[in-house]
Formats: structure tokens, sequence, C-alpha cells
């Protein structure tokens, strides 16, 4: 029927509820072919390619790479008859938006998904749901029983309450909540029931708004509030007026970021966390990095002053190795490692990760160099597999590439020391007795004062600080 | 030609594994094993060109499939791509009366036996059971859960021998299929149990496709596959499962054998799955892409066509024949899935009993009636 088809992302693995755009490889005004692929896709299982469904010409692409789209909800438009003029005005819908003009609200019964598709509105006025698309839990509307008044059949979509609940009207006869019905025994979890009982509530009295017009525990509880609300006019407070919802935007809580916070608090609140600072001259290690540069062991390996913080941080663990433990409070015992898992907190478009390169100390430093390099970029590209987060032993996290000269880091679950590495700035600063311009940076190192005391925590940071001020005469009288 | 040599001490020849056509499309003549069995084929230029348009169009569907799922139109697909040869290789070693019994990946076996290849698409779709008459095709329908269909095979073999239907070179023979990561479960190894006790007509043909979803060949076994068969008391061999000839030469025998009374045998079809494990699944995440590039070397398709072209048993317009036939049968697979009408919610009471119950009819009519309440329905 209608020759512009809107493609809608679909359920790319069993179950899942959305997928965000990795990159476009088709744009507006490109002729595809059937099964040509047309968007990269990631979802919680997999990043894959999706063929386009019909040939033709793209004539709208509704979301820009790195957008989470909903599953059912369209991602591109294709004309599949390209070329032939557009059906001046077919019977009853109001006709295609032009091709040219991706109008926001571009004609809407027209290119709608095709009826009788998955996702399209099917014959009887159901939603076909085969495959693919899963159950719809935005709009699902239910068909009206015969003999019931149809009239707000709508409001099986609006799970929002109404504003100020004045509706809510104990007394009144129940009219038809969603669409479904009450004409049998009123809809309720048995809790539900129970806590109505409690309060004194006649469910049969109480409009539904749960799944199928069922009474929730909040119906029950705005139930028992309304009488006592009725003429308070809440919504018309001005302080509220201003601060509505449409001026916030709310983010879901999930993925890195959940996993992140619930690291963040899970460390913040177990391990007591004590922080110090060190300023230090690191025009040396700059230097030395410049020699690194030109030497031909390390030729085309990228050479960062991380490197060398990296380097100082393996060096101090050697001579103080109780900072590289952790605390096992099931087992009562303070476990030291010999080895240090190094991780590094990597800014991805994702959140925040700390993968980590195993057994860094046995690396020698181009290895390390090495590691590090792969361990960002991979980091970037969203590629890091679950072995490379887990089983970090100490961490560095590098603020200074956000311009910033330190900050107080968590600790990482599990382990009992993180350096933050700040900014290098050109500063004045006392050298040799004379003030002179000096390449300085801070360091602030954040460890579990439930097993480094401040002696141990600030021999530690002396140490990373004496490197970092002198790495080869340091690296020489250490080892 | 080469000869295929057999090593000291080993049931398997050099390289590890039967093979009669190599990667380069090189024909090896036979290939005997220490145990003194020898394996060749004897085709005719017609079979060996009904052989290749057989792997290439499995493979052209297969693709259609994965396609399909990721416009939406699908639930899921267990791809085939990689393991052509293992499945063309042993469904056309089949003989008529041999009953098969696939995993969720065997469209290609499926198609050896005759199956329209729409078949297994109402259950990826979720538009029916995905069933077909196992008896008219001697292909049960497909098992999802991982290795029972094993135990089914091994019931049915004995049923065979009960039968009295073994013992004779046109007797019946039974196959179950099933991957590396299934030998680790208990109804394999239940099953290898049994048909060795019981000498049942069975051959057991494990794709080895070296991953288990995720997990690699080294987490199930620390010894060859093929060997596990020895401490069952059956034979056990590995043969290269993306060169057809030599797949159906090993699977024809070991079917012959267990026709004619010698009991099981295990085949370890050693191959790579070249795409995911399902339409879920991300192998990017576990596999490193120079080992995909390697096995891209050994594909089951290129090799066949190498030797075809140098044989002069096939020539261009041949292979273009076949990819546009291919490509033809994909396009008419599309429209017809798309056009799998959804069923009725009532048919959820149609295939409950064969003859009907009480109970059921009553909960039918309820349930008519309870959709007939709603208005715009078709009632």
């Amino acid at each position: 029927m209608s020759r512009i088809k809107k493609f809608n992302l679909p359920d790319l693995g069993e179950g899942l509820t959305e997928g965000e755009i990795l990159a476009w490889l088709v744009k507006v005004g490109d002729t595809i072919e059937l099964n040509q692929p047309i968007v990269e896709v990631e979802t919680a299982k997999a990043a894959v390619e999706i063929p386009a469904k019909w040939g033709g010409v793209v004539t709208r692409i509704f979301h820009e790479a790195g957008t989470v789209v909903e599953v059912g909800h369209p991602i591109i438009a294709i004309d599949t008859e390209p070329g032939s003029p557009l059906p001046d005005s077919p019977a009853p819908a109001p006709a295609a938006a032009p091709v040219s003009a991706p109008a926001p609200a571009a004609a809407p019964a027209a290119d709608e998904a095709e009826a009788g598709l998955i996702g399209g509105p099917a014959p009887g006025g159901r939603t076909a749901v085969l495959v693919g698309y899963g159950p719809r839990t935005t709009s699902a509307t239910r068909r009206p029983r015969i003999g019931t008044p149809t009239a707000p059949t709508t409001a099986a979509t609006a799970p929002t309450p109404p504003p100020a609940a004045t509706e809510v009207r104990p007394a009144e006869p129940v009219g038809p909540a969603n669409g479904a019905v009450r004409t049998g025994p009123v809809l309720a979890k048995p809790p539900v029931r129970k806590l109505a009982r409690d309060l004194g509530v006649d469910l049969a009295a109480v409009k539904g708004t749960g799944p199928s017009g069922s009474v929730t525990r909040e119906d029950v509880h705005l139930a028992v509030a309304a009488p006592a609300q009725k003429p308070a006019p809440v919504a018309a407070s001005p302080a509220t007026a201003v601060f509505d919802a449409s001026r916030e935007q709310r983010i879901p809580i999930k993925g890195v970021r959940k996993l992140t916070a619930e690291n963040m608090v899970a460390s913040a609140f177990t391990a007591p966390h004590v922080t110090e600072f060190l300023t230090v001259d690191v025009t040396r290690t700059m230097k030395t990095l410049e020699k690194l540069r030109k030497r031909r062991e390390f030729e085309g390996v990228r050479i960062s002053p991380l490197l060398l913080v990296a380097k100082a941080v393996l060096l101090a663990v050697k001579r103080h190795p109780m900072v590289n433990s952790s605390w096992s409070g099931a087992t009562g015992e303070i476990v030291v490692k010999d080895y240090v898992n190094l991780g590094i907190a990597a800014a991805t478009e994702r959140g925040l990760i700390v993968p980590n390169v195993k057994d860094a100390g046995r690396l020698t430093l181009r290895e390390l160099a090495e590691a590090l390099n792969e361990l960002v970029r991979t980091a970037k590209s969203g590629k890091t597999p679950p072995a490379d987060m887990s089983g970090g032993t100490l961490s560095i996290t590098n603020v200074g590439v956000f311009g910033i000269d330190t900050g107080t880091p968590i600790l990482p679950p599990g382990e009992s020391a993180i350096l933050a590495f700040g900014a290098i700035r050109p500063t004045p600063w006392v050298h040799k007795g004379k003030i002179r311009i000096r390449e300085v940076t801070t360091l602030g190192l954040s460890f579990d004062h439930r097993i480094i005391d401040g002696e141990l925590g600030s021999r530690f940071l002396r140490d990373i600080g004496s490197f970092l001020e002198d790495p080869e005469g340091t690296l020489l009288s250490w080892t | 030609m080469a000869k295929g040599e057999s090593v000291a001490g080993s049931d398997i020849p050099a390289g590890g594994f039967v093979q009669l056509l190599t990667p380069d499309g090189e024909r090896v003549d036979t290939v005997t094993t220490a145990d003194g069995t020898t394996y060749s084929v004897d085709f005719t230029d017609e079979e060996y060109r009904g052989l290749y348009r057989d792997l290439v169009t499995v493979r052209r569907l297969d693709s259609e499939a994965v396609a399909l799922q990721r416009q939406g139109e699908l639930g899921i697909w267990a791809s085939l791509l990689g393991q052509e040869a293992a499945q063309v290789g042993s469904g056309r070693a089949l003989r008529p009366q041999d009953m098969a019994f696939p995993t969720y990946r065997e469209h290609g076996v499926l198609y050896c036996r005759g199956i329209d290849p729409i078949m297994p698409f109402g259950l990826f779709r979720g538009v029916d059971q995905g069933g077909w008459d196992p008896n008219e095709f001697k292909f049960n329908t497909y098992t999802i859960v991982i290795g029972s269909q094993t135990l089914h095979a091994t019931g049915y073999a004995m049923g065979v021998t009960m039968d009295g239907k073994t013992g004779s070179a046109d007797g019946e023979a039974v196959i179950a299929y099933f991957g590396d990561g299934a030998t680790s479960q208990g109804e394999v190894n239940e099953s290898f149990v049994w048909s060795g006790v019981f000498n049942a007509p069975i051959v057991f043909f494990c794709q080895n496709n070296q991953y288990a979803i995720s997990e690699p060949l080294e987490r199930q076994t620390r010894v060859p596959l093929y060997r596990r068969a020895g401490g069952y008391g059956f034979p056990g061999i590995r043969v290269d499962g993306n060169d057809v000839l030599a797949t159906y030469a090993v699977t024809r025998a070991a079917l012959d054998n267990a026709r004619n009374g010698q009991g099981p045998t295990l085949i370890e079809a050693y191959t790579y799955r070249m795409g995911a494990h399902t339409s879920s699944d991300d192998p990017t995440r576990y596999r490193i892409a120079s080992e995909v590039e390697a096995w891209k070397a050994k594909d089951p398709i290129s090799r066949l066509k190498a030797f075809l072209s140098k044989q002069k048993i096939a020539k261009k317009d041949f292979f273009a024949e076949v990819d546009a036939e291919a490509n033809k049968q994909a396009l008419d697979l599309r429209e017809r899935v798309l056009a799998m009408p959804d069923p009725q919610p009532v048919t959820l009471f149609d295939n409950v009993y064969p003859n009907g119950s009480p109970e059921i009819d009553a909960q039918r009519t309820a349930f008519t009636e309870y959709q007939a309440s709603f208005e715009g329905s078709a009632h």
C-alpha cells in the first residue's frame, strides 16, 4: 500500500527492550538494496549490523548515532518505489509526506508501519505481535468488551495518575476504568486487598490504574488521601508550576552507570578512605620521556606521562607490598598480593570503567606502554572484555587529561589504594634555590585506612613522587 | 593425487582427521586409518555438482534467515555458516530408511532430507511449533534442549533393533546430531553407555564447531572428542567437517556398519562455526579475528569449487546458475516467511491430544467465548 516504509528497531536478541545506534552505514538520499547493511546497533547482548528490509531510497533517518532507541520505534524510512511520482492523495489517509521534507510529523497514517506487519496494526484493531518486537508496553490498547461503554479507552494508555488526585472519589459509582471493565469482581492483588481492608477502603469504589484496570497499592493510598485533599489546589502553586517535569530529564539508571554507582557506594561505605596529596616537579620525568621516545626500543609505541606514573607506582609497590592488598572481612584476613593488576580508570562513552593490566609488575617498560595503550584503546571502543575489568589490585585515575589538578579518588571495591594523577602545568617553582618555571603536577592518593596507616600511605606516595622528580636517579638507587 | 598416510599408533590419519579434499581443492584418493579401514568416494560428475549445489543453497538460505532475524521477522536464528559440508556430507550419506535426530542448527540436513526449507521458520518466527511429520521425512523435529535428542535417537535405535530391521545391507540406521558442548551433557553420555552396551544401530554425529556458545573446546575435553568413544566401547573417528566428501564417506561407512548390526560409531566432524552461536550472541566477545580468518581459508564451498574447476567438472556458467537459483530460492523463502499467518489463539488447544479430551474441549469452548466477548473479534 504505502510506498514509504518505516523500519522499526526489532528485538535483536530474545527479549531486549532497546538498542543503541552505533553508526549509520547509509544516509538520506542513498539508494539501497534489500539486505544491504544499513546500521550498526548495539544491544545488551551484541553489536550487530541490520540489513535493509526493503530496497529503495532512504528518505529519513530518525535517530543519530549514539541514540538509544526503544525496540519497536522507527529508525529509518525507505521509499520502496523511488522515481515513480508520488500518488496524488490516495483516498482516506493524508498523503505521504513529500520525500524531500523530513517533517517531524510526517504523514502519520500513510507511512506508519504497514498493516499486518509486526508492530503494525492488524485487522480487528489489534497490534500484531508475532515475534521480534515483543509485547508492547507503551500503548497496549485492549479491545473493549462488547456491551461496555467505549469512551474512556485511552485511559489504559495513561498510567500517570490524574493531577492532584482530585478525580478520586471513593463514594461515586465506578465508571469503566481503562476501557477494560468492571463487570465482574474488582481486580487487585491480595496484598492490595489486605491494605484496602486495613485502611477501610472499598475496593469497588476505587478507580484502578494498574494493568487491566486492576487496583494498585497507590490507588488505595490515593483513595484514602482524596477526601481531605479535595479542595486543595495543589497543582496551582506557582513554585511547582515553574519547575514542572517538562524541564527535568529522567535518565534510567542502568548499565555502566548503575554498576559504577553500586561500586562507589559499596566502596565509600565499607572502606574508610584517607586521601593525601603531593605536589611534585616532574620536569625530569618529561625529559626522560623525550629520551625514551627517541630510543629504538620504543619505536612505534606511544609514550605518555601515564607510563612513568604507572612505573613509579609499580616500583613503589615493591618497596611497600602492603599497599597492594585487600581486606577480606569474610575470612578475617588481609590478602597481600605478590602481583599487581594495575587498573586504569577510563572514561568511555558508556561511563567509567577500570580495566587492568594483569601482572603489570612483570612487564618491561615497553610492554607496559603497549599494554596501557591497548587497554585504553579497547576501553574507548567499548570492547573491554569482562575479564579485563575484574581482579584489579591497585589503580590509577588520570584526571589530568581533563585539565584537573587532582581529586580524592574512591577506591575500586577490593583495592586498597588508588592514585589520582593531575594535570601537568608549567608552574613557578623553587628549583636549586631559585624560582624557575618547572613542569609540576599534583598526586592524590586514597587508601583504605583499615589496612594502610598514615605512615605507610605517606611513604608510598613520597616514593612515587621521588621517582617522578628524578626517574633515572631513583631507578638506579632502588634497583 | 596424493595418497593419505596413516600414523602408527593412532587410529586416525596424518593431519588428525580423515580428509579427501584439501582446502586447496586437491583430491586425496583414499585414506586408510590405522585399524585398516579405507575411506574414499566414487562420485559421478553430476553427483559432485549436486553436492556443490546443496552447499551453496543451504548457505544462501541460511544467510536469508539471518537477515530476516535482524529485520525483526524471526525471534532467533541459529546459523549453520561454516558447517555446510558437515551437514550436507552426512545428510546425503543417509539412506532413505535411516532416521535422523537433529539439534536446532541442522538446516542443511533438513534440506537433504527433502523437507521444504520453510518448515522450521514457523518455530523461529513463533507462529507454530515448527512441526513436520518426522515419520514422513525420517527427520525428527528440531530439539532445542542440548543433547536430549541423543536419548531419543538411542531409544529409536533400540526400536529398530527390536523390530529386527538391522543385520543386513538394507537395514535401518539412526543418526543423532549434537555439538561439542553437548558432549559434556549427561544425556549424551547416557546415550553412549546405552548404545554401546546394547549395540544400538546408531551413529553419533558430533559437529565440533569449537565453541559451545562462548565456551571453547578446551573447556569441554582434555582429549580429542572422537576418542571418548573408546571408553564406551565403540569406535570413534574424526573427519574434516569442512570436507563434504570425507564427511560423506565416513558417515556412510558408519551408518552401514550400524545397519549391518555392527553397533554405534562416534563421528567427530571437525569444523568451525563462522557466525554467531545464535542471533542473540556476539562472537567477537570471545573469539579473536585471526582464528576466524584462519578458518575462512578452510571454507567448505570454495574448496569444492576449486576442485570442480580444476577437474573441469563445472564451468563458470554452472557456478553462476547455482548462485542465481539459490538466490531465487532465498527470495522465495523470504516472501513465504513474511506471508506466514498469525495463529489464532484458539489453535493453542489443537495439538494437545490426538483424539481430543473433554477437559481440553471445555477449555477451548470457554476460551472461544471469552475471545468472542471482545469487540471486533472475528467470532
